[in-house]
């Protein structure tokens, strides 16, 4: 099962240029210590494909087809030629996880450079064979030109044989200018599988002698089993296994309806001491909580300058807990025996996951391998991991191949959430009307919760094993500190040591909620102030870039200046109409998004519509603009939804929302009418990811938006009609 | 043993008979087309059509589907494209494309019984189908594009 990388190759004659990551990452000029030694491949068979092995994997964001761009610019290959590699820990180098809008920014120089130093010495090898120098070659798709018209492919050059060299960070990658690929709205590769219902998601795998699983969980992960009552199950159908290890509990059988039925009639008894707050005492309890504070920004004075100022104003805002709610549940399948271990698996982090999984199975990591195969979209730390561990324990048990996929249930109950935040500012302006303090705290927990060797817990199946988990700060305070520049501020982070349910990353971490926060209260000041929204945001800006987008975005929703809401014009009306502003220079270091959006809220029954969004995007040099766009307007609707409806509900037990009626997600008949977006590509700065900076705006654009219609602000997500009806009231 | 017609072709199942028709489709006759979502007939990633009508594939037992069922691999193919095929290529229309055999089997069981439907129509139809990667602009242009009218 294990076959290396070497074994890969073998008999298939290929130039191999290795190079270790940190080498690699040094050329860039961005060392990334985090990153560990080890070879990164990229292969030119004899036949002239081309093979990159890659860390990072494909979760429909499209990174599969924009990482090959990149290759076959640099290359200079058609980018038919191009086969990505993904995520397999026997054949590709450890990149990292597939996380925070980084795969563009992090591995597109890493592969870019490997194709480069590719190219580089294909030409060196063509320079005698063609009587030429190097410098007088030209390559177009695959094929080495010499001024006399004479030529050879790089197949030829290849010949059969094994090439290897290894990496010496001389080739210098393209300038923009020249790019033929990079920029093009190239097809995504994977889309017509999955339109003619070809393509094979993880959830679609079947292995020889293969059973099938599924867990049975408790209401909440601390709760500790007392009684399985195997007796329970025995007369069904499918020779019913039940397996339980510690706190894990599981079933299997030989088809897939028989270990659903068998898991819903098994009999098993919990106890489970902790108890949950009310919902609605979520604000005041998670202010509450025992936490460890840090000012993470301050200059000037801020008491002072708040005590000084013409006009205060603080508000609290609160964003409740929200769920990845993946369309397919999370499925892996595994097989163990006593010497090795093949996990299937749809994770983020293939090496991370590896390791905490051979804990769990109390295997060395070296017998364990993790072959990434595609799931269902995820947005963050949803169950893939778990069902990982929860397929690996029960195989191992069983001595067969087991396939576990969870049930709508399990998903929604069982997935880690995003994280539930408090955030409270206070602001005062000076007598022209311009902010003079800005006082900012939050509290949170942290965000990442993901598994690793130093977190096996942080699977569900090592927490029922009682293996310690490992909950990191990140991601708490992504966005807490504003873009904009201010005489006199502070933000404090207040990270929560314990959080109500258990929570990992969901799309953008912290940057949604904070966003929501920074972003509200700059347009509860430019209100204060009687100013124009956008005007009085730029204002505050020194950042070139982030006036563009805001500047863009004015431009494409044709903004009309507004120093007060129409609201007061709109009462009396049955529906109001209002245009909110909202921005977000994503992480204080990535992309930049600026939304501008027209919502209808109609005052009888407090349903807010979103008619119109346009959104203005800066992410350094494009490399797909349509995979962006797509990117762009998933962020948006998937906020949107996030904003106007989603809120994970729990009694004092155990998560509540275990299906689609109890958590509803925004349908077609409540989508936008239009989403335009203007991008603006800047081929002098780095490319950065696209995957969550379009997200975090949209909460507050949504809330000032009605603030405009109707003059009432609201400071909680989500704005459902039975809240923003109480509030109109 | 339960007889059914799929995509033309007759199967003889050994599932019990109240088995889902989808673990019929997905485990036995390995189909990667329909997809299970919920099992509870609530977001439509099991979408297949039963006499031309879209059906919840999660939720009919084997032995009650006496019709002829079509799933998205009988829809088209590569070389020969349901016209919402082409068109959700065309428009790059998924993203994980977990949704997307439920989007193309509703819609295009809308088309053949209303070839030219207005975009509330288009709407309402696919209004109990879920999408999370928010593709839904892309998914409505598509259907838009099948339908012959302004993508």
């Amino acid at each position: 099962m294990n076959l290396g990388r070497r074994e890969f190759l073998k008999g298939t004659g290929a130039l191999v240029i290795s190079f270790s990551i940190p080498e690699l990452a040094f050329a860039q000029g961005q060392p990334d210590p985090k990153l560990q030694q080890l070879d990164a491949w990229l292969a030119v068979g004899a036949d002239g494909q081309v093979t990159m092995f890659c860390g990072k994997v494909e979760l429909g964001t499209g990174v599969q087809t924009a990482l090959a761009q990149i290759v076959a610019e640099e290359l200079d290959v058609a980018f038919g030629r191009v086969f990505m590699l993904m995520g397999d820990t026997a054949l590709c180098p450890n990149q990292g996880p597939t996380v925070g809008s980084q795969t563009i920014y992090r591995a597109g120089p890493q592969l870019r450079q490997a194709a480069a130093e590719a190219r580089q010495t294909l030409v060196q090898l063509a320079a005698p064979a063609l009587g030429a120098g190097a410098e007088q070659l030209t390559v177009k798709d695959g094929m080495v030109s010499a001024p006399d018209g004479k030529n050879v492919s790089y197949a030829e050059l290849v010949g059969g044989k094994k090439i290897s060299r290894a990496f010496s960070g001389t080739a210098q990658p393209k300038s923009p200018d020249r790019h033929a690929v990079v920029g093009k709205a190239i097809p995504r590769v994977d889309l017509p599988g999955k339109v003619f219902g070809t393509h094979a998601y993880v959830q679609n795998l079947r292995m020889p002698g293969m059973l099938h699983g599924r867990v049975v969980r408790p209401p909440m992960p601390e709760a500790r089993l007392e009684r399985v009552d195997e007796a329970s199950v025995k007369s069904l159908p499918g020779n019913v296994r039940v397996v339980v290890k510690g706190n894990f509990v599981g079933v299997a059988a030989d088809r897939e309806e028989q270990a659903i039925r068998a898991a819903r009639m098994l009999k098993v008894q919990w106890t489970q001491s902790v108890e949950l707050p009310k919902m609605e005492d979520m604000p005041a309890f998670t202010r509450a909580t025992p936490s460890q504070d840090r000012v993470l920004a301050a200059n000037g004075g801020v008491d002072a300058a708040l005590a000084a100022a013409s006009k205060t104003h603080k508000a609290q805002y609160y964003v409740p807990h929200q769920m990845h709610a993946s369309i397919g549940p999370s499925c892996a399948i595994a097989s163990v025996s006593a010497e090795s271990a093949t996990l299937w698996s749809p994770t983020q982090s293939s090496f991370n996951l590896r390791d905490a999984v051979a804990l769990v199975l109390g295997m060395p990591r070296e017998k364990v391998r993790l072959v990434w195969v595609e799931g269902s979209g995820c947005y963050g730390h949803n169950g893939a991991d778990d069902v990982t561990a929860d397929a690996a324990l029960m195989s191992q048990a069983l001595g067969k191949p087991v396939r576990v996929q969870w049930m709508r249930h399990d998903e929604h109950g069982n997935e880690p959430k995003g994280v539930a935040m408090v955030m409270e500012v206070r602001g005062g302006l000076d007598a022209q009307g311009n902010v003079a303090a800005w006082d900012y705290q939050v509290w949170s927990p942290g965000h990442a919760g993901r598994p690793a060797a130093n977190g096996p817990g942080n699977v569900l199946a090592g927490a029922a094993l009682g293996l310690p988990d490992n909950l990191l700060p990140t991601g708490a305070d992504r966005n807490a500190r504003p873009t904009y520049v201010f005489p006199n501020s502070r933000v404090t982070l207040h990270l929560l040591q314990s959080s109500v349910l258990r929570v990992s990353s969901l799309r953008g971490l912290g940057s949604p909620q904070n966003t929501f926060a920074n972003e509200s209260f700059i347009d509860e000041l430019a209100h204060a102030a009687a100013a124009d929204p956008i005007e009085f945001r730029i204002r505050h800006l020194k950042d070139e870039r982030a006036i563009a987008v805001l500047e863009a975005v004015a431009k494409l929703a044709q903004w009309s200046p507004r120093p007060a809401p129409r609201g007061g014009r709109n009462a009396g009306s049955v529906t109001s109409m209002g245009r909110g502003v909202a921005f977000v220079h994503y992480d204080n270091y990535s992309g930049y998004a600026a939304i501008a959006l027209q919502v209808q809220v109609d005052r009888a029954s407090g349903k807010v519509s979103v008619e119109r969004v346009a959104a203005a995007h800066d992410c350094g040099l494009i490399v797909n603009p349509d995979g962006l766009k797509n990117q762009i307007e998933g962020n948006i609707v998937q906020t949107l939804s996030r904003a106007l409806l989603e809120d994970v509900k729990f009694d004092t037990a155990k998560v509540t929302s275990l299906d689609w009626v109890r958590y509803p997600i925004l349908r077609f008949s409540d989508v936008p009418d239009e989403i335009a977006i203007t991008l603006i590509n800047r081929p002098d700065k780095p490319s950065v990811g696209a995957g969550e900076p379009a997200a975090s705006p949209i909460m507050a654009a949504v809330a000032n938006a009605i603030f405009d219609a109707t003059g009432v602000r609201l400071r909680s997500v989500p704005f459902t009609s039975e809240r923003v009806k109480a509030a109109l009231a | 043993m339960t007889t059914i017609t799929v995509n033309g072709k007759q199967h003889e199942v050994a599932a019990a008979p109240d088995t889902p028709l989808l673990y019929v489709l997905r485990n036995e006759l390995e189909l990667n087309g329909p997809k299970f979502g919920c099992g509870l007939a609530q977001c439509g990633a099991c979408t297949v059509h039963i006499d031309g009508k879209p059906a919840r594939s999660c939720s009919v037992p084997v032995s009650a589907v006496k019709g002829k069922v079509t799933t998205v691999e009988g829809l088209g193919t590569p070389e020969k494209p349901h016209p919402l095929q082409a068109a959700f290529v065309a428009e790059q229309a998924a993203q994980c494309g977990y949704c997307i055999n439920g989007m193309i089997m509703t819609a295009s069981a809308l088309l053949a019984q209303n070839p030219k439907p207005s975009e509330q129509q288009i709407r309402a139809a696919l209004d109990g189908n879920l999408c999370r990667c928010g593709t839904h602009m892309r998914i409505l242009r598509s259907v838009r594009r099948a339908a012959g009218g302004a993508a």
